[in-house]
């Protein structure tokens, strides 16, 4: 499943669409602690947090996710909203708790 | 080192806002120049981690990033408080950042072995009240 199929499900609100939505996703990944994310978000991810502070945009670029979803009503703040458009990172949300949001990835990749 | 490609960068004080902004500098010149993905993102998390620690820990610092054929070069220097214990420091969950730092998610003591388990040679040499500075290679 591309970043563009996870958008075009409609599972998630749309907060940004970045650059590369074609890009495969490799697996959800859960984790709100930004040092264990950093070490551990395996590349191609799909994100799925609670933690919507800039730092969490670097994070994502530089450990190569897809994209961010952004969990249990959680939003980014304006700085991080802003770094997410100039560095064209795909930003989606939800209601859901993280466990179900990641879910409904894994079920897009796993039928 | 005849052909090295050299960057600096100033990592500046207390300046969350900011950290990460060199790291994603150098990751958007290593793709450019073709460099593997793989070894793009070892260097990128290893250098953030790096930047992250010289906000948190050591009011900023100056970063050298060498680039050459074979390896990627990277040398973290800080004129910050020096690290007492290096052995206490690499272990996994050890931290001393403070609450305001483990509200923004970091903090959980994993910088220093991220960034080992990402490069493949590192080295520490730091001085109490004189700084730290970190070297890491990244083999190409």
């Amino acid at each position: 499943m591309t970043v563009q199929e996870l958008i075009d499900s409609g599972s998630f609100q749309i907060i940004n669409v970045g650059e590369d939505t074609d890009r495969a996703i490799t697996v959800p990944f859960c984790c709100d602690l930004l040092s264990i994310a950093m070490g551990r978000a395996p590349a191609g991810c799909a994100w799925v947090t609670v933690m919507g502070n800039m730092n969490t945009l670097a994070v994502a670029t530089l450990a190569d996710a897809a994209c961010i979803i952004m969990a249990e009503g959680t939003a980014l703040d304006d700085i991080a909203m802003k770094k997410a458009k100039d560095q064209e990172i795909t930003v989606l949300a939800t209601e859901l708790p993280v466990f179900d949001a990641a879910l409904k990835v894994y079920q897009g990749l796993h039928g | 080192m005849d052909n090295a490609i050299v960057l600096k960068y100033q990592v500046s004080t207390e300046d969350f806002t900011r950290a990460g902004e060199a790291s994603s500098d150098v990751k958007g010149k290593l793709k450019q120049m073709g460099v593997s993905p793989a070894a793009v993102r070892k260097v990128a998390i290893a250098m953030y981690e790096g930047e992250i620690n010289m906000v948190i820990h050591a009011r900023g610092g100056e970063i050298t990033v060498e680039i050459t054929p074979e390896q990627i070069k990277m040398v973290l220097a800080d004129v910050g408080p020096g690290i007492p214990d290096i052995d206490l420091a690499m272990k996994a969950g050890w931290s001393t950042a403070p609450d305001e730092v483990r509200n923004l998610g970091f903090g959980a003591g994993m910088g220093l072995p991220n960034m080992k388990k990402y490069t493949d040679d590192m080295k520490i040499e730091t001085e109490l009240g004189v700084g730290t500075t970190i070297t890491m290679l990244v083999n190409l």
